[in-house]
């Protein structure tokens, strides 16, 4: 087991590094330099450009800059937004518990949902029920989350008047941050109303980026618990006369369920790019919205301290999950 | 029964009263984050909006709605003869805001003043490198060449001495960039050992107090009672940042916000139809235009830009791009700017006219050019893709072969600088201080060639009026000139001035007094809501 932990972990010390140098390449790839775009059409005279240039550190060379990167993430210090001049670690992490929250929204959703969805599928192969739910989560697979989150403001929020537009919580309330999750702050706070304004505005957005998660642990759920119900510890439950729904919650799902949680693992990754669309269309403030407005402004130390650290939870999710998977399985860790 | 209802009575009455002395509070949907809150150190609209025309305020003010001067720190000024001394007389007993964390012992005096200025342009004060010292529009509107010395004269006089005269001087002071700091504030902050807190927690002398901001949610304010122009009708003013113009547009149609800028110009007719929203608008101060290269073939050649500027269907323009939200623009300064030039003559569209001007320049069978095509939306140009596509149409007719080029838009601001640059360039300008040097001395004037100056045309006729007209404090002279350069203006067509847009600003029935600002600004002081 312990080989096994090395083996994993040393594999994580690489795939760290190249995230650093491809988030570091990628944002200088992209044409146009953050001062020009800072001046907009007002322009910015040379010395004042090569002077700014020099601040922000870009007049150095770009190994030296990586190095200045690569030695700033050992001691903690992930540089400065050149847009708000506040450090990007405390930005991160400001923005970060409303991601989370969201993301954490979604995938309860996409489980509660998407497992029973499976289930119901395999158990009702070839019939109207299963059809239904592939169809579903074909759609939802396939559709474009921008879209999605629209049609739903449009219907629910203007519409029907069911739920907010966007936000995290009324504009009538401020509530004071203790956690940075809104839920648990407004929960906390004195101010009336203001936690069940807090749960309505995660409805929607939470829905949004469910919504692929939840297609694809449906299709998987669907497809591992096919192949379980083939085995012959099944039939041989049935034929002891067992019946459907215990035979598939007792004996069945557990087996299923391994390569599904493989499958919730590697959403954490899904998640966090749907997030980038869901916040921007629900206004809700987390990291996502956040990345793609430091891309659009060429604010460097922001994409890449926001790229580094969300590589960083994916691979550390995706280490536990392999790590558990590993525990649960015990073939897995002596095969490797 | 009886001694139910005597018990209910009182709660009742209270809940009546409560009702009717209900906070008032406005929801703007504002479109974007503010950078920080210190003017001083940025130059978007989206942080002014947050600070400067909220919190802050200058030493002279736009009248609302107008590009007009007003009083504003400075109750009055004087301006010395050869046009190098300005004496403002500073309005007395104007308070400072005051937070948990500074509570101000003093009134607004000229320290503030000298604070605010020398900040930003003496390298060796103690607040120059705070929050990255970078001060764009200070050196942008070349503020260090131009001061010489600010001396405080006594508490309420401050003099500014420049270094050559500047007519646009006091349009310069109403910008955001110059609103007053506080020094007892900055004071304060730096012996607490956090002077950055300074920049992330503004306190002015404007009509409302900030009371926090929850990063890319919200900004919040209450009405600063002590605001010497008097309490502004609104108790409370919420800033819910939401970037996507459909999504705020939802929020005003579900009530959860009362003004929205931005508005995509595709759902305007809808919103115009809407009972419960009003639409208001105003042209806006810019101007969208196509810069020839004028130091390049055929462009050099005047009849060629002539020809071109008559081959270009500009109703089109306005009617495919704009959607009806722009107006076609004959002068290099848009209608709202005082100076603007009626009498000019626009080049009218006429092909044939066109086709034979080229002839007379040369080009019977016209020639090959390349039309530089912007990649983002500006409120002067909304889809420049589509604006190249439209414009590459008229010139095929005259025999002109369009070729529309585009880069990132970083590396499109660098590149189309370049004065050997290939082709004619679709760019635009947003007004600073509604001074019309702030356009015609920026993108015409010879200092802006291989800059801002996009035609580099550098003209000397035009130069010395526009030259002359920086020097002279009277506005009457001052207008007369700068009708005349864009009478030059029109005569060389360095550009074809395409359109100036117009602003569009929705709100539910029940916001009252809100005028819209041909500056840019959104506006909350003065307005009301029913």
């Amino acid at each position: 087991m312990f080989s096994f932990l090395l083996k994993r972990i040393g594999v994580v010390i690489p795939t760290f590094l190249g995230v650093t140098l491809l988030t570091f390449s990628l944002i200088r790839l992209i044409p146009g330099d953050p001062v020009e775009l800072m001046a907009g059409e007002r322009g910015v005279d040379p010395i004042r450009h090569a002077e700014l240039l020099a601040k922000m550190g870009l007049d150095k060379p770009l190994l030296v800059q990586y190095w200045h990167y690569l030695t700033g993430i050992f001691h903690g210090d992930l540089g400065t937004s050149i847009v708000t001049r506040e450090p990007v670690i405390r930005e991160f992490f400001t923005l970060f518990p409303a991601t989370l929250e969201l993301s954490f929204c979604a995938i309860i959703i996409a489980i509660v949902i998407g497992l029973p969805a499976g289930i119901i599928a395999a158990v009702r192969r070839g019939k109207l029920t299963d059809y239904t739910v592939m169809g579903l989560s074909l759609t939802g697979y396939s559709m474009p989350i921008f879209w999605w989150g629209l049609l739903l403001i449009l219907f629910f929020s203007v519409g029907l008047g069911w739920t907010p537009v966007s936000g995290r919580i009324s504009a009538m309330f401020w509530v004071d941050e203790v956690t940075g999750f809104m839920v648990i702050d407004s929960f906390l706070s004195n101010e009336a109303g203001a936690f069940i304004s807090a749960l309505r505005h995660l409805i929607l957005p939470s829905i949004v980026l469910a919504t692929i998660p939840l297609a694809v642990i449906a299709r998987m759920t669907r497809s591992a618990m096919l192949e379980v119900l083939r085995e012959d510890y099944v039939l041989v439950a049935r034929a002891k006369g067992l019946s459907m729904p215990l035979v598939v919650c007792i004996h069945a799902l557990r087996n299923a369920l391994i390569p599904v949680i493989t499958v919730i693992g590697l959403q954490v990754g899904v998640l966090m790019a749907g997030a980038i669309l869901t916040e921007t269309i629900f206004s809700w403030p987390g990291v996502g919205k956040w990345m793609l407005d430091s891309i659009y402004r060429r604010d460097y130390p922001s994409v890449q301290g926001g790229i580094l650290l969300i590589s960083c939870l994916v691979i550390f999710v995706n280490l536990t999950v392999d790590i558990l998977y590993g525990v649960a399985n015990p073939r897995i860790r002596h095969n490797r | 029964m009886q001694k139910l209802l005597t018990r209910l009575l009182p709660i009742l009455l209270l809940l009546l009263f409560v009702g009717q002395v209900q906070a008032k509070t406005l929801v703007y949907c504002s479109e974007g984050s503010p950078e920080g809150f210190a003017p001083q150190l940025y130059t978007s609209g989206t942080t002014f909006d947050a600070t400067s025309r909220t919190v802050f305020e200058g030493l002279t003010h736009f009248v609302r709605g107008t590009t007009e001067l007003e009083p504003g720190m400075a109750e009055s000024w004087t301006v010395s003869d050869d046009g190098k001394v300005y004496t403002f007389k500073l309005r007395k007993g104007v308070k400072f805001q005051s937070a948990k964390h500074f509570k101000p012992t003093r009134d607004m005096n000229a320290d503030d003043v000298i604070f605010t200025f020398e900040r930003q342009w003496k390298k060796d004060h103690p607040f120059y490198a705070i929050s990255g010292g970078n001060y764009e529009y200070f050196n942008g509107m070349s503020m260090p060449a131009l001061l010489n010395k600010i001396e405080k004269v006594d508490d309420y006089t401050v003099r500014f001495v420049l270094n050559r005269p500047e007519a646009p001087m006091l349009a310069n002071l109403g910008m955001d960039f110059a609103v007053i700091q506080s020094a007892e504030y900055a004071d304060a902050m730096m012996k607490a050992g956090t002077p950055e807190k300074v920049d992330q927690w503004p306190i002015g002398t404007g009509p409302f107090t900030f009371q926090g901001y929850k990063k890319d949610a919200q900004i919040r304010y209450t009405a600063f009672k002590d605001y010497w122009k008097g309490k502004a009708a609104i108790d409370k003013l919420v800033f819910s940042i939401t970037p996507d113009a459909s999504v705020r547009y939802a929020k005003l149609k579900a009530g959860e916000c009362q003004v929205m800028p931005y508005p995509n110009p595709a759902d305007i007719a809808a919103m115009q139809a809407d009972p419960k929203i009003n639409v208001m608008q105003q042209e806006g101060l810019n101007v969208g235009y196509l810069a020839y290269n004028t130091k390049v073939a055929p462009f050099d050649n005047v009849k060629v830009r002539k020809a071109l500027n008559k081959a270009m269907n500009k109703q089109a323009i306005i009617d495919t791009v704009f959607q009806g939200a722009g107006k076609i623009a004959k002068n290099p300064i848009p209608p709202t700017i005082w100076s603007y030039n009626e009498a000019t003559v626009d080049d009218s569209f006429d092909p044939v006219a066109a086709k034979k001007m080229l002839a007379e320049a040369g080009y019977p069978n016209g020639f090959e050019m390349k039309v530089w095509a912007m990649p983002v939306q500006r409120p002067y140009n909304p889809n420049a893709r589509r604006m190249a596509e439209v414009i590459q149409a008229d010139f095929a007719k005259v025999g002109v072969k369009v070729e529309i080029v585009s880069y990132e838009w970083g590396e499109y601001l660098k590149r189309s600088k370049d004065v050997n640059r290939d082709g004619a360039v679709l760019l635009g300008w947003t007004g600073d201080n509604g001074d019309p040097d702030n356009f015609l001395a920026v993108l015409l004037g010879c200092d802006g060639v291989g800059g801002s100056n996009r035609a580099n045309w550098c003209y000397k006729p035009f130069e010395d009026l526009i030259q002359q007209a920086k020097v002279v404090a009277d506005p009457a002279v001052r207008t007369k000139l700068y009708e005349q350069a864009q009478i030059i203006f029109k005569e060389q067509a360095p550009w074809a001035t395409i359109a100036h847009s117009v602003v569009f600003i929705p709100m539910t029935n029940n916001v009252k007094n809100y005028k819209v600002d041909p500056l840019g600004g959104h506006i909350f002081y003065g307005v009301d809501l029913k």
